[in-house]
């Protein structure tokens, strides 16, 4: 039973468990996406299939010379090509425009190095599927996975009306319960998107490729999973964005409140244990 | 002075941005070259390879490819040309003079021709070469397995590495390029060195005449222009004692990630 604070409105809404995951969830992704961007940067172009053949480039991020001597960063995209100065392929390093596909305000570290981005990203991938693995076993054990975060029939019959809520800006709030949205967003982070990014990681490295030769395949070979890689990296960057907006626009103080000591006030009581 | 802009406002707001976010990012550039950071992210390839090794069969054979999964064009990476005098005399005799050195913890030492390295069994391979920047290619080697050689020199129980030696300097650094394998790659099926690319012999910018191949890790330790295979107890005496050249930068002494 939930016995905090004196009123009868507040609610035990995160386990400690849960509350230390995401912020270590939120660690490892402030330093996987940039020292992420910066391996990126070491070969800016990605590509379909097994091999990076430079005629098959899915997305690339080029610097090129113009008749006035100037660098300019063109950004490819299925041969359609953009100039996109400043920001990607080329962009201004201590105050020079350099060629590198990432600005250095997006990479760990800043300044092109390969070797340094790797330790932090091998690094951190291993502290994140760590605590991925540990919050996979609680979740499934404490039944956090199947009563909280897993929609029921009951969810996704009011799916519908949820979804038209939400594009008027109208959020519940105070709610005991994640409402449906909530729950598909975080079940797809949770069971596919989080899995998915390691295992496409995985299926980059040459030794797990001698071990699991399926690893690779299944994504249509290394460059292909170099590609959904990436890819997964801007879903979870888009999933973060919405996250922290729908965060700060339902009451900002009281959801930080909650993921840090656990405790949420709800508009009427009754715990989730019942 | 005129009202600002629209414009101008953009600007001062992504200014001010930056400005607020510089401290954080020069923060984020001093941890990386902090050396207990660096001493604690490293702890990440121990750990990796370990791991990887734990869960992995010992003889597992990288993916091999039909001939028509090559590569058009393969990347000359790295050194393309040693460019020494003493490089462009063996070149322009087609490598006649050229010896390979067996040394070390060896009982019997050998110096072998390219001819007497053709003559002994080759192993033909058809694989992904994966670079560390991130491209991959794809190309048929022919070579000898560095496991025939080193049963032939008879490796001396106190060995645990084999240091590959090479002709060409990087970067104009003037120190040459060298690599390391334990013994469990050095035996590995698929490790060779490799004469032929393609059915053809090994071009100046693969490494002629002699590569390695160690199909289960990354392309900088598939070392090019080698000229000796050193058998040691450990490679902390050589260079800056990392184990390689792009290991004494940085780099990952176990690049099987």
């Amino acid at each position: 039973m939930t016995d905090g604070p004196a009123s009868r409105t507040w609610l035990y809404r995160h386990t400690a468990a849960t509350r230390l995951s995401h912020w270590i969830t939120v660690l490892c992704l402030l330093v996987l996406v940039p020292s992420g961007l910066q391996i990126f940067n070491a070969h800016p172009t990605l590509y379909w299939g097994e091999r990076s053949d430079a005629e098959h480039a899915v997305l690339a991020l080029r610097a090129v010379t113009t008749d006035d001597d100037e660098l300019r960063g063109v950004t490819e995209v299925w041969g359609h090509r953009v100039d996109t100065t400043g920001l990607l392929g080329a962009s201004n390093e201590d105050g020079e425009r350099v060629a590198r596909g990432f600005p250095a305000w997006a990479t760990l570290p800043g300044s092109q190095w390969l070797a340094m981005g790797r330790r932090w990203h091998l690094f951190f991938a291993w502290v994140f599927v760590l605590n991925a693995f540990v919050f996979g076993l609680y979740a499934i054990l404490s039944r956090h996975l199947t009563r909280d975060l897993l929609p029921v029939g009951r969810d996704l019959a009011g799916l519908g009306a949820s979804l038209r809520d939400h594009l008027r800006f109208r959020f519940p709030s105070g709610e005991p319960r994640y409402n449906v949205l909530q729950k598909m967003a975080y079940v797809s982070v949770v069971v596919v998107l989080g899995p998915l990014v390691v295992l496409t990681g995985l299926a980059m490295s040459p030794w797990a490729d001698a071990a699991l030769p399926l690893l690779p395949a299944l994504f249509g070979g290394r460059q292909s999973a170099r590609t959904v890689h990436f890819a997964l990296t801007f879903a979870l960057i888009g999933f973060t964005v919405t996250h922290v907006f729908m965060v700060a626009v339902t009451g900002i103080a009281g959801n930080l409140r909650s993921m840090i000591t656990g405790w949420a006030r709800v508009h009427h009581h009754g715990g989730r244990d019942g | 002075m005129a009202e600002p802009g629209p414009l101008d406002r953009r600007r001062f707001v992504l200014r001010g941005l930056a400005l607020a976010a510089s401290p954080l990012l020069a923060g984020c550039d001093r941890l990386s070259e902090t050396r207990w950071i660096a001493r604690l992210l490293q702890a990440g390839e121990g750990l990796t390879h370990r791991v990887q090794r734990t869960l992995t069969r010992r003889r597992a054979l990288a993916r091999e490819f039909p001939e028509s999964a090559r590569s058009a064009v393969f990347p000359g990476n790295g050194t393309t040309d040693p460019g020494t005098e003493a490089y462009q005399a063996l070149a322009a005799a087609g490598f006649a003079d050229w010896r390979l050195e067996v040394r070390g913890l060896v009982e019997r030492p050998a110096r072998l021709s390219l001819a007497e390295l053709r003559r002994l069994p080759a192993r033909t391979q058809v694989t992904r070469h994966d670079c560390v920047e991130g491209w991959s290619a794809i190309a048929k080697w022919t070579g000898v397995r560095l496991g025939t050689l080193l049963d032939a020199a008879g490796v001396r129980p106190e060995a645990r590495y084999v240091v590959i030696r090479c002709a060409d300097t990087m970067e104009g650094s003037g120190e040459l390029y060298y690599e390391s394998l334990d013994l469990e790659d050095a035996y590995h099926e698929q490790t060779i060195l490799a004469y032929e690319m393609n059915d053809q012999a090994l071009p100046v910018a693969q490494g002629a005449p002699l590569r390695l191949r160690v199909e289960r890790q990354l392309g900088y330790k598939m070392a090019k222009y080698v000229t000796a295979v050193e058998v040691v107890a450990g490679f902390g005496h050589i260079a800056r004692g990392r184990g390689g050249y792009w290991e004494d930068r940085g780099y990952e002494w176990y690049a099987g990630i």
